[in-house]
């Protein structure tokens, strides 16, 4: 069994649905996100469009934060879920360096790294993921990459356009997205600019001991 | 197309990406890798001296196996610091993950201690210098790994495409022989003679030439091949956040001292060549943190 998921991003709006849901059901912290929906607006008025990308951990089958780990509290479970136990991590922050993607954070609770585990504990109880569940318009598509009658193997055998973040660096995703573009793909195709984000109070809070 | 469809089509700007963490390794994994090179390199320097100069490093083997000890502490201490479970360290020997630089890298900085103690149990309490400059031989081989562990540990940073191992590795065991060779010029006082200063003054010289040529190097040429190397340089470009730091670190580690020590070789001052020899060690630690800085200020998502 080789779990994956897939985000439709012609379907997603934005809603942030699945970042609540995520937070309730993994009782994420105040200024952390297992998953996060981010926005990138195109164009130039009157011709403008808003996108919107749900991140989260790609859970690669080459995955740089399992290799840094220094005491495997990164590993991967049988069906090819990059899981993390908490207790055995030691906080170095090596994973959150080598992680391409941005996923991973240090809990400022337990002062250790965290990040989305696709709700390991649901999957083991024959549950759908949290932030599947919570999706009205069904953009998170979950299933058995081997199985090839599952959800997600039927969409990407319908959808041509399947692509992953960051081919380039050679992690093997499983993680999919349907319908983007550069701009939801690469962070480097948009830029950031200080006082054009939406809640502009929103900062970065300190994430432990030392920032 | 048209000009405006064009820009239309092009213009993105991010408008909503909730808080994310900026600098992960801060100003402690700096001092990590400041204090590692000059722990390792005096080792290295001590064993050029006991080869080239045999009968003047009588006095010296003592005192510079209690730098690299107490330097190799300040690694260690800085590196448990910065951890956010600090108590949690000893799973690294307990629960080993082989794959990680940093499992491997604590296990031979670890190896490394109790050598660098046999050596001043040798030369302390057993006076025994043949035993100690055999032990030394060991101790040198180990030193190389234990100055290049954490090149391979930023190469493993796989998000970080700036750092590469080819460099990082050399750029490691420069600042090793640059630091190494600044602090025995500091260290050696009247105990060694002009000709073997001179020798520490051409390592320290070579060796700050070489990762000058490194740095920009990568400077010039790195925004040629990576999109995301040429995003993280533009830190140190124009009005980059860390362009000043850059080049303070670039003229004190590598060009004021190599200026330095040709004026005291003209003029056969000791003084200045001291001067040399501070420069480089305050510099090094402005260009590790540079480097350590910028490619965590690039936005991963």
């Amino acid at each position: 069994m080789q779990l994956g998921f897939l985000v439709d991003l012609h379907l997603c709006m934005g809603c942030k649905g699945c970042e609540i849901a995520c937070k309730v059901e993994n009782e994420v912290p105040l200024s952390t996100w297992r998953l996060r929906v981010k926005y990138v607006d195109v164009g130039t008025y009157p011709e403008t469009r808003r996108t919107f990308t749900p991140l989260r951990c790609n859970h690669c089958e080459n995955a740089p934060c399992e290799r840094i780990c220094p005491v495997s509290a990164l590993h991967y479970i049988e069906n090819g879920i990059v899981n993390i136990d908490k207790e055995r991590c030691i906080g170095c922050a090596g994973c959150v360096m080598a992680c391409p993607y941005g996923a991973i954070y240090i809990d400022p609770e337990t002062q250790t790294a965290d990040k989305c585990t696709y709700c390991a504990h649901r999957i083991a109880s024959s549950m759908m993921p949290a932030c599947v569940v919570a999706c009205p318009v069904e953009a998170n598509i979950f299933g058995d990459l081997d199985d090839p009658a599952s959800n997600i193997s039927t969409y990407m055998q319908v959808h041509r356009d399947v692509q992953v973040r960051k081919p380039e660096k050679g992690t093997n995703p499983h993680h999919y997205y349907v319908g983007a573009g550069n701009v939801h793909l690469n962070p480097l195709a948009s830029r950031r600019e200080e006082g054009y984000n939406l809640f502009n109070k929103i900062t970065t809070l300190p994430v432990g001991g030392h920032h | 197309m048209a000009a405006h469809e064009i820009l239309a089509a092009t213009n993105a700007v991010v408008t909503l990406d909730v808080g994310i963490p900026g600098i992960v390794w801060p100003w402690l994994v700096t001092v990590n890798m400041w204090a590692k090179s000059i722990g390792t390199g005096v080792i290295f320097m001590l064993f050029m001296l006991i080869k080239r100069y045999p009968d003047q490093v009588g006095k010296l083997r003592f005192p510079t196996i209690v730098v690299s000890i107490v330097f190799i502490h300040i690694f260690l201490l800085f590196t448990l610091a910065d951890l956010h479970q600090p108590f949690r360290m000893w799973h690294i020997f307990f629960y080993p993950h082989l794959t990680s630089a940093i499992t491997v890298g604590a296990w031979m900085a670890t190896a490394f201690v109790g050598l660098l103690f046999l050596l001043a149990f040798l030369s302390f309490v057993k006076k025994d210098d043949a035993a100690f400059d055999k032990a030394l031989t060991w101790v040198v081989a180990l030193a190389i790994p234990v100055t290049l562990y954490t090149a391979a540990l930023m190469s493993q940073a796989t998000a970080r495409e700036l750092w590469q191992m080819p460099t990082e590795a050399a750029q490691m065991i420069f600042a090793a022989l640059l630091s190494g060779s600044a602090f025995m010029i500091l260290l050696s006082g009247n105990k060694l003679n002009w000709e073997a200063k001179k020798s520490l003054s051409n390592i320290l010289a070579l060796s700050a030439f070489m990762s000058f040529i490194l740095y920009m190097s990568e400077y010039v040429f790195g925004p040629m091949k990576a999109e995301e190397v040429a995003a993280v340089l533009e830190y140190i470009k124009g009005d980059g956040p860390y362009t000043v730091m850059f080049w303070l670190g670039q003229w004190t580690a590598y060009l004021l001292p190599m200026l330095f020590i040709a004026l005291s070789r003209a003029s056969k001052s000791e003084s200045i060549l001291k001067l040399a020899a501070i420069l480089a060690l305050v510099g090094l630690w402005l260009v590790k943190h540079v480097w350590l800085m910028i490619p965590q200020l690039l936005p991963m998502s």
